[in-house]
């Protein structure tokens, strides 16, 4: 018997792989991911703004809930209302530990009256057998099973009813709904990661090949690009949207207390459904929720001025990164640190230098005047920033159903 | 009475807590003599090579435990000391397959994966509390026991800042530190896991160098002193000492050296000198006396107290209590010297799964059996096995293309049914190759020499008392100030300028280097010495 492989490649892989032309992977839950496909990921991100790009997203982690306890699980584990979530809806959520501080973020789509799919980034499948006890209720992991494609962009909507059998075009956000793509069975959701008008597409890992071949057969006329991880990142710092391990760490892998984070510090608290049923971690968000949080979860943008500034000391234009930055760096007010942010980048479609940060809930009203931190050839320089609010980029398109 | 007999520090025993302690005194300016028995230093880390051509780190084989601050204080990179990285475990089972704890995250979840889903998961959150729980406890390894009953001053600071400390630890780590304290490996990972072959082999580094199985209390404990072991800022990293660990030694004896520390080996040390309740100096099997105002044991607490003392000198309660500390061995070792790499029926072929350690525990019950064998006064007929191939990654360690083996084997009992002979020895020897052969098939075939070592060999080669590897067994009542008696756990003894400083104090053993380092400390405190010396200029 062979050692275990490091990592694998996901059900897209013989497609993927000969398209890499960068060569430049990395790793996303043990299977390979591209970083881009084409030597540079600039035509990638905007094919994700202007046309339509296609994302492997299969590392994601996928659990299925089916049997009678299968709504009161998910209402156990999951910060909102499962009670009140529609067949063919999809919840955004974060499930978070007793003390109610997030263990991990992901979508829940509610598929049938007990039959749920989880998606998360971190392995759940002990969670959820945690929180099953007693109830009558199956749980089966399925992310080597279910292959997943996130289809984003103003065309994807056009492209996808080409070749779709059910009513693409009517299905709103946030919904989930059967179908069939080139004869191949499917969900559907009108989900993604990037803030934009786009869908996902769930189906059985024997079908990816045949997917992928009828997507990119199909997506020529709509500009359609495969996407990696780098333009993804640009997109989703734009639609204001949390990346795990980056800006925030999961509850259950903090080894100190100040790496944890309630939702409320998240900008999460419209996801905390207090009135429903005793979730885990309710009471003590309950409690949070009587005072006021510590932190605060915000958009921060720099200003173009003061950079030009700190980059004119030495006789240069301001350097903007083309990704998205993940080392976290010190906010000041007053002289102060009074937060960080955890990711940066330029934003090509808003042509602003945008930021995510954690703030002490005193600096953290929209409009705060804050200082950053700018390294400038070797030294540490300060900018200016203003809190924002997020999603940075939100397009009529994203939510609209014509 | 010659001058060149007269020291400020005698040190009886170059193990390495001997050599660390000989090394920090000597660093401090005191005049430092080590006396070793054998010819060589070391104790139970040494490298020989008994077999032309193939070194094998006789007894102890890795490293992890090894305090950081004495890397950095006796500047052991630069007296030789080099660490390889021992990055893997894989357990092969009796069905052909085999459960594999590799360097990356990704494949070790992917291997426990096929054993049990939930166990990969579990695996990461028993890692995260392990790391955070070995944090917490880290400081311990750190400071000199109080005592709780009688308290100094320092005392009292010292419980004051455990009690802060202790107020620092979270519900789940309370819990599970007394859940560590308490119960056995078996028990405490059954709560964690459900894959028996994953928790057999955690729960084996419960058990080494203990005289219990698996099941017995107290065996959980060990599992977080091995949490504790750190290699270059990441915990529990485990490595190969480049040269065996006969370098552990060597570098710390080259560091001592520099500092002025003489070592002498075939000196054998048969009494500590006392007059009126005070050291004077030791007296050598042949006659030679030597002087000092202080002298230092490294050898374990049976020999420090009962050997190199008459226990007249000593409080009756002492001697009952050192009498009935638990030093019974339960190991042995085999040595392999081999013409062809082993090639192991569940991963065939060469791979990197060869640098790292093969544990041959598929199930708790194997290693239950393991221990009952021993119980009643036998060795395990199907051992529990902690494997390495040092060659794989150090080629030095054997001729090219062949192999030095190490096998660590527990259980083997000391006081054996009719005791230890030749032929019971090689009896032992042949469990081991027997066992192991079911898993690798080429193994007979490929032997070119044989060591075996059994737990009167480990006393009577190299001194440990009943072959206890860690100078007395790691159990909860055995520890802190507990180690190796209340009321000296300070590394002092009654005898005044008399100190113990092997691992049969705190806090133990595993090549960790803390007892030797803390009792120089104390010994320096006591001789108001600053622990770096004179400063320059300074005439003490």
């Amino acid at each position: 018997m062979p050692a275990p492989s490091v990592v694998r490649g996901t059900p897209f892989h013989e497609r993927t792989g000969p398209l890499c032309q960068a060569g430049n992977w990395r790793r996303w839950a043990g299977h390979l991911s591209a970083s881009s496909y084409e030597p540079t990921h600039e035509h990638e991100y905007q094919a994700i703004r202007s046309a339509c790009a296609l994302i492997d997203v299969s590392p994601l982690h996928k659990y299925r809930l089916s049997g009678p306890g299968a709504a009161a699980l998910a209402n156990r584990v999951v910060t909102r209302d499962v009670d009140r979530q529609e067949i063919g809806r999809v919840y955004y959520t974060p499930w978070c530990d007793a003390a109610g501080k997030v263990r991990d973020d992901g979508t829940l789509h509610r598929l049938g009256a007990s039959d749920f799919r989880l998606t998360s980034a971190e392995p759940t499948l002990k969670w959820l057998h945690e929180n099953a006890r007693g109830l009558d209720v199956e749980i089966e992991e399925e992310t080597e099973q279910v292959a997943a494609l996130a289809l984003q962009g103003p065309r994807s909507r056009e492209l996808l009813r080409r070749i779709t059998d059910g009513d693409v075009a009517g299905l709103p956000y946030f919904r989930v709904m059967s179908a069939r793509i080139a004869g191949i069975a499917a969900e559907i959701s009108r989900t993604g990661y990037t803030g934009d008008l786009g869908y996902e597409i769930w189906v059985g890992a024997a079908d990816a090949i045949p997917l992928w071949d009828a997507l990119t057969e199909a997506g020529g006329p709509f500009g359609l690009a495969p996407a990696g991880m780098l333009a993804l990142d640009m997109a989703r710092l734009e639609a204001g949207l949390l990346l795990v391990d980056v800006d925030f760490i999961p509850a259950h892998r903090a080894i100190i207390e100040d790496r944890k984070s309630s939702p409320y510090e998240l900008g999460l608290g419209w996801t905390v459904s207090l009135e429903a049923s005793n979730f885990v971690g309710r009471a003590a968000l309950r409690a949070e929720r009587a005072r006021p949080p510590a932190w605060r979860f915000r958009g921060i943008v720099l200003d173009w001025e003061s950079l030009e500034a700190a980059y004119a000391t030495v006789g240069l234009p301001p350097q903007l990164p083309g990704t998205t930055l993940r080392d976290s760096v010190p906010l000041y007010a007053g002289g102060r640190q009074v937060g960080y942010a955890t990711s940066r980048g330029w934003s090509p479609t808003l042509k602003t230098y945008l930021g995510l940060a954690h703030l002490e809930a005193a600096s953290a009203a929209v409009g705060t005047e804050l200082e950053i931190e700018v390294t400038v050839e070797h030294r540490r320089r300060r900018a200016r920033a203003t809190v924002a609010k997020t999603p940075f980029f939100d397009p009529e398109r994203k939510r609209a159903t014509p | 009475m010659s001058a060149t007999n007269a020291y400020d520090a005698i040190i009886v025993g170059g193990g390495h807590n001997g050599l660390i302690n000989a090394a920090y005194l000597a660093r401090a300016g005191l005049r430092t003599v080590v006396l070793e028995r054998r010819h060589l230093v070391g104790g139970a880390a040494v490298t020989e090579e008994i077999f032309p051509g193939f070194k094998y780190s006789v007894a102890s084989y890795v490293v992890s435990l090894l305090r950081p601050e004495i890397i950095r204080d006796l500047q052991l990179a630069r007296h030789g000391l080099e660490i390889l990285p021992l990055e893997s475990t894989v357990t092969p089972l009796p069905n052909g397959d085999y459960l594999g704890r590799w360097a990356d995250h990704d494949q070790t979840r992917r291997d426990l994966y096929r054993h049990s889903p939930k166990d990969a998961e579990a695996y990461d959150d028993f890692a995260t509390l392990m790391y955070r729980l070995a944090w917490a406890v880290k400081p311990l390894l750190g400071i000199v026991p109080p005592d709780p009953l009688s308290p100094g001053l320092r005392d009292l600071k010292t419980l004051l800042m455990l009690g802060r400390h202790a107020r620092g630890l979270d519900e789940q780590q309370f819990h599970a530190l007394f859940k560590l304290g308490t119960m056995s490996a078996a028990d405490y990972l059954d709560e964690w896991f459900e894959s028996d072959p994953l928790k057999a082999t955690m729960s084996a580094s419960g058990i080494i160098g203990t005289f219990l199985g698996p099941r017995s209390p107290g065996t959980a404990y060990v599992l977080l002193h091995h949490y504790m072991g750190e290699i270059d800022g990441v915990f529990r990293a485990w490595g190969f000492a480049r040269g065996g660990n006969g370098m552990v030694s060597e570098s710390i004896a080259s560091s001592a050296r520099s500092h002025g520390a003489e070592i002498r080996t075939g000196a054998t040390v048969e009494r500590v000198l006392t007059a009126n309740g005070r050291a004077t100096g030791v007296v050598l099997e042949d006659g030679e006396e030597l002087r000092a105002k202080t002298v230092v044991s490294g050898i374990d607490p049976k020999r420090t107290f009962l050997g190199l003392l008459d226990p007249e000198e000593l409080p009756d309660d002492l001697v009952e209590a050192i009498r009935r500390f638990r030093i019974r061995g339960s190991s042995g070792k085999v040595n392999l010297s081999l013409s062809a790499a082993p090639e192991f029926s569940c991963l065939p072929g060469g791979g990197p799964h060869l640098r790292g350690a093969f544990s041959i525990s598929p199930s708790m019950d194997y290693l239950e059996r393991a221990y009952d064998d021993a119980k009643y006064g036998g060795f395990s007929r199907r051992p529990y096995m902690d494997i390495v191939i040092p060659s794989m990654i150090d080629p030095g360690m054997a001729p090219p293309g062949r192999h030095v083996m190490s096998i660590f084997v527990q259980y083997a009992a000391f006081d054996i049914e009719g005791g230890w002979d030749d032929a019971k020895r090689e009896a032992f020897g042949d469990a081991v190759v027997d066992t192991l052969s079911e898993y690798v098939p080429n193994l007979k075939d490929s032997i070119l020499h044989r060591q075996v070592l059994t737990p009167l060999d480990m006393q009577e080669e190299l001194g440990l008392t009943e072959g206890n590897i860690f100078h007395g067994e790691l159990t909860p009542q055995q520890l802190f100030f507990f180690r190796p008696s209340p009321a000296w756990a300070d590394y002092r003894t009654p005898v005044r300028g008399f100190y113990q400083c092997g691992s049969g104090t705190h806090p133990g053993g595993g090549v960790c280097g803390a007892s030797g380092r803390l009792a120089a400390l104390e010994i320096l405190r006591d001789l108001r010495r600053r622990p770096r010396g004179p400063r320059p200029g300074h005439q003490p």
